[in-house]
């Protein structure tokens, strides 16, 4: 509050410099998050919103995570809002703790070509429809470049944690993916 | 390792979040395992097809207007809109609190350790503990550390190239116990210390100036190598380059 009056206009220079350049990357995570465009432009809006009113508990090293952590926040609400969707974030620990034998199927080459001739709709498709958890951590990893620690503060959960999502998220996708090759 | 573990950590590897210890132990156990060795192929290509796959999304420029819009100087109607838009705030920023904290520890980590290598380098000058063992020669030098520190640090001779080997010490960094093997460019000592799970893995070599030193990182055969001196920037990239090239040669042979 003691830089209330002129600060004001410092602040916000200061904040616009330091947070819209990662608005390509709050909206992308909002995409995959929310899986619906208009309501991925209303949750950039009111991340920014509210990074803006906390920007003064933010305390220098790389702002794009605490963005992201604000972002996966208002999402949050988003989903519970929609009420139905919390259902899916509820059984995520059960999901995360089977194990139905993805990782034991026979590797050979032509998965390597099946997975090389996906294009980038397709991938988007199929990262979309991994559970909520699963998501979060590949999207954070793959699309938004973020390190694991930095994973593990955006999402609240331990870096071990992190890394076995990672892998089931990769499990399913790769799954996934190969049934596509297959055909309907 | 099991096959197990591997499937988990083999995740962290291709991310190129493990310590060189871990990197080098799951390497190893996919040396000798088809299964893991594929499964390792496959995520590889997984990964790279994903970062083809242009998976990002562009804020549509309204977007962008109407951000910039909200966030300006101190307008009446501006901090209204901003009111409401957090009446959830407070959750949220105890988590973002949180976060930035964690964030603000591990740069701090990091920097600890350089500082750390740092004092360690000028104790070294000061207190006339600059070498445990002196000795110009690598094959006194390397064995001296048997037996004191759980790991066999690489020591080169690298006089031909102008970095006069000296000796070694033990040190600590980071709480932990690090082989240090002291080097001299005409009057500069070169520090390196190699630690085993030391700071995190860094994928190539890494130059960085801290308090008018000069340290240049890397990683070799699943061990973090550090080397701190005075000289001069280039001189110091050289040195590194000149230890991984014999270090690569010498194990060739």
């Amino acid at each position: 509050m003691a830089y209330e009056g002129g600060g004001d206009r410092g602040k916000a220079e200061r904040f616009r410099a330091a947070a819209l350049p990662y608005l390509d990357d709050v909206y992308t995570l909002a995409r995959y998050l929310l899986r619906n465009t208009a309501d991925a432009e209303d949750a950039a809006q009111e991340c920014y919103l509210r990074a803006f009113r906390h920007f003064e508990t933010f305390r220098g090293g790389p702002i794009k995570p605490w963005l992201l952590a604000i972002l996966r926040n208002v999402c949050r609400a988003e989903y519970a809002r929609r009420g139905a969707l919390t259902a899916v974030v509820d059984n995520l620990d059960e999901a995360e703790n089977t194990s139905d034998g993805l990782w034991s199927e026979a590797q050979s080459s032509p998965e390597t070509e099946a997975l090389q001739r996906l294009n980038g709709e397709s991938m988007q498709r199929l990262i979309t429809q991994l559970p909520d958890a699963f998501r979060e951590a590949l999207v954070l990893r793959e699309v938004n470049d973020l390190s694991y620690r930095e994973i593990a503060d955006v999402t609240g959960v331990p870096v071990g944690t992190v890394m076995s999502r990672l892998a089931r998220a990769r499990g399913l996708l790769r799954a996934a993916w190969l049934a596509e090759e297959k055909g309907p | 390792m099991t096959c197990d573990e591997a499937e988990v950590m083999l995740h962290a590897l291709i991310d190129d979040e493990l310590d060189a210890g871990h990197a080098h132990e799951v390497e190893t156990h996919a040396a000798g395992c088809a299964r893991c060795a594929a499964q390792l192929a496959s995520y590889r290509d997984l990964r790279q097809a994903l970062r083809g796959g242009n998976l990002r999304h562009t804020a549509p420029a309204s977007l962008r207007r109407s951000i910039d819009r909200a966030v300006p100087s101190p307008a009446a109607t501006d901090r209204r809109t901003l009111l409401k838009g957090f009446a959830l705030g407070s959750l949220l920023s105890a988590a973002a609190a949180a976060s930035v904290t964690l964030v603000v520890l591990r740069e701090d980590r990091d920097q600890r350790i350089l500082s750390e290598a740092i004092s360690a380098h000028l104790r070294s000058l000061q207190a006339d503990h600059l070498t445990d063992v002196l000795s110009t020669d690598q094959h006194t030098v390397k064995p001296w550390f048997n037996g004191r520190i759980d790991l066999a640090p690489p020591v080169i001779d690298l006089a031909g190239q102008g970095f006069t080997l000296i000796g070694g010490r033990l040190d600590f960094i980071d709480g932990k116990p690090v082989a240090v093997i002291v080097y001299r460019r005409r009057v500069h000592v070169i520090n390196l210390f190699v630690t085993q799970g030391v700071g995190s893995s860094l994928g190539g070599p890494r130059m960085e100036t801290v308090q008018g030193f000069n340290i240049r990182r890397w990683t070799d055969q699943g061990l973090n190598m550090l080397a701190v001196s005075d000289i001069n920037r280039e001189e110091l990239d050289e040195f590194g380059t000149k230890f991984e090239e014999a270090a690569r040669a010498a194990r060739a042979t």
